[in-house]
């Protein structure tokens, strides 16, 4: 079993460390997300208290920002990117196969089975191998739609065989 | 530490003659788009064998004497990110193309141990056929000047005694020892120097404006925000070039009285933010920063602050709302941030590669800047050429080049034949430049003239494949995703634009639809509080203007000229062509396709749910889209 | 600064207005506004009140401070297409149920469309109705109907520095949502009302029902139906009828009469009351030199406020009940039994201006013999409704007395309707009590509209701090001082409305400054014209004390009349599983006093053991030491000796603790 409590009191030391200033608020949160993979309210309510701020301004802070995830996510996380560059090199039929094989959509971004998380992003500045897909936080270039779906079922083997 | 001019003059002294013992030097590319296709492990492989070889030079300041060898360091973006990883010889400029770990020893053998090139890593002129040996002969790099990015793939970014043996830190000691702050103000002022991050304001006349309010407390901000979907020039400074936007910061802070800076970096860019990270920490240790920088009683102290994912904070307020921990919301202007910015002190927020020109202007001079590019638009500026286009990457030219010489000279082209339709520059706030305006200059008031901007410096060629409506429906679509939500127009009136264009891409929209679209855009431009939601209908605008009948064709026609929108896209069987196998009618999903055995087959376009299979299957190219 | 600028050709001169707007609206000239609020905040979000300045194109006139020589066009073709352009879009994302809104006639959204003729919309309706959250007894709130232009959040924020309401998510996807996005009953929110009375456009209104159940109750012959009448109403309820900030208290007990309410009372009559019994509170811990400053505890946000964010300061509160309990409590309790009726079958209704009211009636410690001693709460503008629904012309109507026994009120009690009245009440009948002061003794400072106000008096030998605060912002900076010791006040009066209760959430739109001032000049005004000056004039209440209770404060009014406070969480959920285990469950509390106080030790100790060890948001047992609770009970606990009371309490032989 995961270490739950470790990672609560590992909470006030991210806010312990950044001294409880508001204006380091975001770092907290990027912080408390690499910690517990995404952000609960539990987590969140628990942030506000401890810096004496509004719960609905937490939230309100967690929701703006794109990097976020109030909900958790899968164990590999599929980033498409949809910059300019990616998106005229064909990232969408990437996304709609990804989605297609995953049985995910834009509401439903993360499989049941908690194994992937398909996000779209924009532009990671490697407009130069267009289109690129981050799977699991590795960067493959010139991808195409068949090309992502064996590196999907490389990552769902790999899982199955752990 | 650092507690002199002189010390530092003496340390760059020792930190060339250092480098001048590398008879050669082998510089791996290590920006995102060469990491990702392995150059590290490149870097890691070279290094090994020449160190085996007992070749490799030790760069040892204490030491005065060290033998001499040869350098193996990564550097910053090359721009050339399509042909990556990238090594490059100095000084012979000897450059290979997509190295592979396992190219490595053969590498070494040619070009180390003997005077040879190994030609399969050469890059090969696609016109010509012949293969190039240096990278000045390529043509990508041929027509380019490199101002900004001139050390951007020449230096070591994580070792500061690297940019110091450049030049680095040498413009600080200039002001700090010779200059008072009005002085650097109107060096700027007078170079010409505009905003390389969006709207073009003269960089100079920002600093006044700050540098005039009361004090103390002042704020120096570095935009790395780079937001645009298709722009990556501020992530090569700070992952090439690390140190020279810290000069840059320091400099401005000098200028307008500010003691403190903050880097606004997108969490995307985790290597930016971590060359930066290990850039401060080097120039506190040595002294060129921090408290009493070069003995000195200027202060500067400079924060890192990493987004979170918002293309808004690119813009002044938002990310000032940011940096205080905000939701990135922009603030009405005035009170612009020069007079109350973060924190309500007054504070100046200039791009990575505005800031990446300082050093050079502040050394060189302003008129020495003033020689590169037009009257207008002084200097050089660099864009990120994406797209149907044979040679994708950075690139950096004078201002006022003409948009043919850089698609067509430098970038080498359409890519696959395709023929040239547009050019979609400044990312989602900018606007589309047509065939007829290939011989337009380049600056930000020729621009500006035909409804677009040079915004970010994102140059997406597009070809006759794509689909103008749907163009302006992919910006549209980032923007409403993008808009913050604050004020009504951009937040309602880009969602609505969205809805108009993509009924107008399912083949749904009418032509009152066009009147409706071209009205909504034109109010969303003049109502919106930010910079965002008065150039997110840009692409709209221009499209609409210089597209018109593909629009009109859309709905009227119910057709997509190009062929790109989904919805309209007709699947039709050329009966001449078709042999009648039937595999087109057992894959599709929807049993569209009728026909009897060798006899051509026909697809009911009303159950067709166009996704494409029967003409992936087909082996005989008989099914077309039209 | 000053200087003049030209507005539709029009030479103006300002002077320190901070905006074009101000300036334009000074000269006669209106410009529309959804989300400016000349109190908060200026924002620039809703883009209506754009005009066209030359040479700076369109901006927006709330944002944009006036330069000498600007000139500027509020009406040019560019300006009004936007304007149209942001009313069409809002209107197309806003549930356009115009006949059923309870804000029809008082709504800008309405107002403006009409000012500027949209009558047919060219984009799609809003795709989703989502559900209204109706869980709190105050405030209603319909998503459908938010054109998000953030007062509420500011005026939660900024006023009153609670910040129940933020923004979640951007773009199109933004909405307004209370706490961690829970019901609002769920969240710190106090029930002021502040939010309803900034909204432009019904997606915030009052709790409504009670109207329902007061018709119910009057047309069910076994009850008796009574009613009491606040202050603040009677200055405000005209403006519902055209007749402006005018007392209306006599037009008000005739509608009520003619509606079929059978006793009409004024809670002025229980204002004297509280007067009474909490002066004598406060000089009683005077003497004793205990429980000082006393606050003042009239008003329910301000104690719902208190409870969750300054428990320490709970025995501080003054334990007096609100005017309208100490009425409920002796209709109930009392005044029933002279009736001959049973307290189930007196149903009491108050009409106030408060939405915060009809939470404190639901509170359980207010009720007798199992039923509320006051069973419904009607806002200003309810009881408009209440009239129009009754077919009364209330214009037209003659005036009418209040019921006897307790027919008599005071000035000092009419007092309470406007911020400051409660103390200048409380310094009348100390100056008469202790110092024999006969006529009137009018206090100054504690008069106007500003948000804190503090003054020193003479009582005899005495000299007493005073101080007034509204607003919960401005009363949170004034508690900070207080505990700080940089300030030594003996007694305080805390209203959470701007203006007190004159600017309370249950007040007709527009609930600004101005009508604010307005309504509070008129309460001082009927002041000035009642005979009766201090509470201890009023000789129906002493009968009244005398009759039910033997006299004033002592045990038996203590008992009817008092009450006590207990701390309570801000945010209802959200518990944390901090670790699982097998052993028994162990709750540490994570409210801000515990965590203050080290519960995070205490957490990190249990973590140790193989228990179950969660967290959450407050106890609401705030007290010595850290609030822990196992097997249902809760343990106020140190870091030492944790483990020990734990096995003390524990019962159980797993062995878990050794």
């Amino acid at each position: 079993m995961e270490n739950k409590e470790i990672k609560f009191l590992k909470l006030q030391q991210i806010i312990d460390a950044h001294e409880g200033k508001i204006s380091h608020l975001i770092a907290i949160l990027q912080e408390s997300q690499a910690e517990y993979g995404y952000l609960p309210k539990e987590v969140l309510t628990y942030i506000a208290t401890a810096m004496g701020i509004s719960p609905a301004t937490v939230l309100g802070v967690a929701t703006f920002y794109a990097q976020f995830s109030l909900i958790p996510k899968g164990k590999y996380v599929i980033r498409v990117c949809d910059g300019t560059a990616c998106h005229v090199r064909g990232s969408e039929p990437i996304m709609m196969g990804l989605r297609k094989e995953l049985s995910l959509s834009a509401d439903k971004p993360t499989s049941d089975d908690l194994m992937f998380t398909l996000e779209t992003v924009s532009c990671l500045g490697a407009c130069g191998l267009a289109p690129v897909v981050v799977a699991d936080e590795e960067v493959h270039g010139q991808m195409t739609p068949d090309g992502i779906l064996e590196v999907v079922k490389k990552l769902a083997s790999a899982a199955s065989e752990n | 530490m650092l507690k002199s001019r002189e010390e530092l003059i003496s340390l760059q002294k020792k930190a060339k003659a250092a480098l001048d013992q590398e008879k050669m030097r082998i510089l791996v590319c290590a920006g995102t788009g060469c990491v990702a296709n392995g150059s590290l492990k490149v870097y890691a492989s070279l290094k090994k064998l020449i160190a085996e070889k007992g070749l490799l030079a030790e760069v040892n300041l204490v030491e005065e004497v060290s033998h001499e060898g040869i350098g193996v360091n990564i550097s910053g973006c090359h721009g050339f990110c399509q042909m990556g990883p990238l090594v490059r010889f100095e000084p012979s400029g000897l450059l290979y193309c997509k190295v592979q770990e396992s190219d490595c020893e053969e590498i070494i053998e040619a070009s180390v141990a003997n005077d040879s090139v190994v030609e399969r890593l050469l890059y090969v002129n696609p016109t010509t056929g012949e293969s190039v040996k240096t990278q000045d002969e390529i043509p990508f790099y041929k027509r380019q000047q490199r101002v900004t990015l001139k050390d951007c793939g020449r230096i070591d970014p994580d070792d500061i005694n690297d940019y110091i043996a450049h030049g680095g830190y040498q413009a600080i000691a200039k002001i700090l020892f010779e200059l008072k702050p009005e002085d650097v103000v109107k060096e700027v002022l007078d170079s010409g120097l505009r905003g390389r991050g969006g709207g073009g304001f003269p960089t100079g006349r920002k600093w006044s404006f700050a540098a005039s309010q009361p004090g103390p407390k002042k704020y120096v901000i570095c935009n790395g925000d780079e937001g645009d979907p298709g722009a990556f020039m501020d992530r090569s400074v700070m992952e090439g070039n690390p140190h020279s936007v810290l000069e840059g910061m320091m400099i401005a802070g000098f200028a307008i009285g500010a003691d403190e800076g903050y880097i606004y970096a997108r969490a995307e860019y985790p290597l930016a933010i971590k060359r930066m990270r290990k850039a401060i920490a080097d120039a506190e240790a040595l002294g060129v920063l921090g408290q009493g920088v070069l003995g000195t009683d200027f202060n500067f102290k400079i924060n890192i602050k990493e987004g979170a994912g918002a293309f808004v904070c690119g813009e002044e307020t938002a990310l000032i709302a940011s940096i205080e921990g905000e939701r990135g919301m922009p603030r009405p202007r005035p009170p612009f941030p020069a007079v109350k910015g973060l924190w309500a002190c007054p504070t100046i927020i200039n791009n990575v590669e505005t800031l990446a020109n300082l050093s050079a202007i502040i050394l060189n001079g302003a008129n020495w800047f003033k020689g590169f590019g037009t009257p207008s638009s002084a200097g050089t500026k660099t864009f990120a050429l994406a797209g149907q286009i044979q040679n994708t990457g950075l690139v950096e030219v004078p201002m006022g080049m003409t948009l043919r010489e850089i698609v067509f000279d430098i970038g080498g082209g359409l890519r696959e034949g395709k023929k040239y339709k547009s050019v979609q520059i400044g990312g989602p706030s900018g606007g589309c430049l047509t065939e007829d305006k290939l011989d337009l200059p380049l600056d930000y008031d020729e621009l500006l003239k035909v409804g677009a901007m040079i915004g970010s410096g994102g140059l997406v060629v597009m070809g006759d494949d794509t689909c103008m409506v749907e163009t302006a429906k992919f910006f549209m679509g980032f923007v409403q995703n993008e808009s913050c939500g604050k004020c009504v127009p951009c937040r309602e009136g880009t969602k609505q634009l969205l809805a108009l264009l993509t009924k107008i891409t399912e083949g749904k929209g009418t032509e009152s639809d066009l009147d409706l679209l071209a009205e909504l855009a034109q109010n969303v431009k003049d109502g919106s509080l930010c910079g965002l939601g008065k150039t997110a209908p840009n692409p709209v605008l221009t499209t609409l203007r210089y597209f018109r009948d593909e629009y009109l064709a859309h709905v009227r026609d119910k057709k997509c000229p190009a062929g790109a929108c989904q919805a309209l896209k007709e699947y039709y069987i050329v009966p001449e062509k078709c042999k009648g196998c039937t595999v087109c009618s057992r894959v599709c999903p929807a049993d569209a396709i009728t026909g009897d055995k060798k006899q051509p087959h026909v697809i009911n376009v009303d159950l067709c749910l166009k996704c494409g299979a029967c003409m992936e299957k087909c082996k005989f190219g008989s099914i077309i889209i039209r | 600064m000053s200087g003049k600028i030209t507005i539709n050709g029009q030479l103006i001169d300002f002077t320190d207005e901070k905006n074009i707007l101000a300036v334009a609206r000074n000269a006669g000239i209106d410009i529309p506004t959804l989300c400016y609020h000349p109190e908060l905040t200026i924002v620039g979000a809703c883009r209506l009140c754009v005009v066209e300045i030359e040479r700076m194109g369109i901006q927006a006139s709330c944002s944009t401070a006036p330069a000498d020589g600007m000139v500027v066009y509020t009406n040019s073709e560019k300006v009004n297409k936007v304007r149209k352009m942001v009313l069409e879009l809002l209107l197309a994302n806003h549930d356009r149920e115009c006949t059923t809104c309870d804000s029809s006639g008082a709504c800008k959204l309405q107002k403006y469309a009409s000012d500027y003729g949209i009558k047919r919309l060219r984009y799609p309706n809003r795709a989703q109705m989502l559900p209204l959250d109706v869980s709190s007894l105050s405030v209603v709130r319909d998503p459908n109907k938010c054109i998000l232009c953030g007062l509420c959040v500011r005026v939660c924020k900024e006023k009153q520095g609670i910040g129940v309401w933020d923004f979640k998510n951007r773009g199109s996807r933004t909405e307004i949502v209370a706490a961690m996005d829970q019901p609002l009953s769920e969240s710190a929110c106090i029930n002021c009302g502040q939010c309803i009375a900034v909204c432009p456009c019904g997606a915030l209104t009052s709790n409504s029902s009670a109207i329902q159940e007061v018709w119910s109750a009057i047309r069910d012959p076994k009850k008796t139906v009574v009613c009491q009448i606040a202050p603040a109403p009677r200055a405000a309820l005209g403006e519902e009828f055209d007749l402006g900030s005018v007392e209306v208290t006599g037009k008000i007990v005739s509608a009520l009469r003619k509606v079929g309410f059978d006793k009409v009372f004024d809670t002025v009559f229980t204002a004297d009351m509280t007067t009474i019994e909490e002066s004598n509170e406060f000089l009683g811990r005077l003497v004793k030199g205990e429980n000082l400053p006393l606050f003042t505890s009239c008003c329910p946000g301000w104690v719902k406020y208190a409870e969750q964010f300054h428990p320490e300061l709970l025995n501080n509160l003054s334990s007096c009940r609100s005017p309208q309990q100490m009425f409920g409590s002796l209709l109930k309790k009392k005044y029933a039994k002279d009736l001959g009726v049973a307290p189930e079958d007196l149903f009491v209704v108050s009409i106030m201006p408060c939405t915060a009211k009809k939470y404190e009636a639901k509170r359980p410690e207010f009720m007798t013999e199992g039923s509320y001693d006051v069973d419904a709460v009607l806002t200003t503008v309810e009881t408009a409704r209440l009239f129009r629904e009754a077919g009364i012309i209330f214009k037209n109507l003659e005036d009418s007395r209040f019921d006897q026994p307790m027919e008599q009120a005071t000035g000092s009690g009419v007092l309470f309707g406007a911020t400051g009245g409660v103390m200048e009440s409380v310094v009348r009948y100390v100056a008469g009590k202790l110092l024999n002061a006969e006529g009137r003794v009018d206090v100054e400072f504690t008069r106007g509209m500003e948000d804190t106000k503090i003054a020193s008096i003479n009582v005899g030998d005495n000299k007493l701090t005073l101080a007034v605060a509204n607003g919960l912002a401005a009363a949170e900076a004034l508690i900070e001082k207080i505990q700080s010791g940089e300030l030594n006040v003996h007694a305080v009066e805390i209203m959470a409305c701007p203006g007190g209760c004159v600017g309370g959430g249950g007040q007709p739109f527009q609930n600004n400054s101005e009508h604010r001032l307005a309504r509070a000049k008129e309460i001082y005004n009927i002041d000035s014209k009642l005979v009766l000056h201090k509470a201890q004039d009023n000789e129906d209440l002493d009968k009244i004390f005398e009759k039910y209770w033997n006299g004033c404060c002592n045990h038996e009014t203590h008992h009817d009349l008092h009450t006590h406070y207990q701390a309570k969480k801000r945010i209802a959920g959200n518990e944390i599983v901090i670790k699982d285990g097998e052993g028994p469950e162990i709750t540490v509390c994570l409210g801000e006093g515990c965590l203050k106080k080290g519960s995070l030790a205490i957490v990190e100790k249990l973590a140790n053991l193989p228990v179950k060890v969660k967290g959450v948001f407050c106890l609401e047992s705030c007290g010595e030491g850290i609030s822990v609770k196992v097997n249902n009970e809760i343990l106020h606990v140190t870091e030492e000796n944790v483990i020990d009371s734990i096995k003390a309490k524990c019962g159980c032989s797993c062995g878990c603790c050794s």
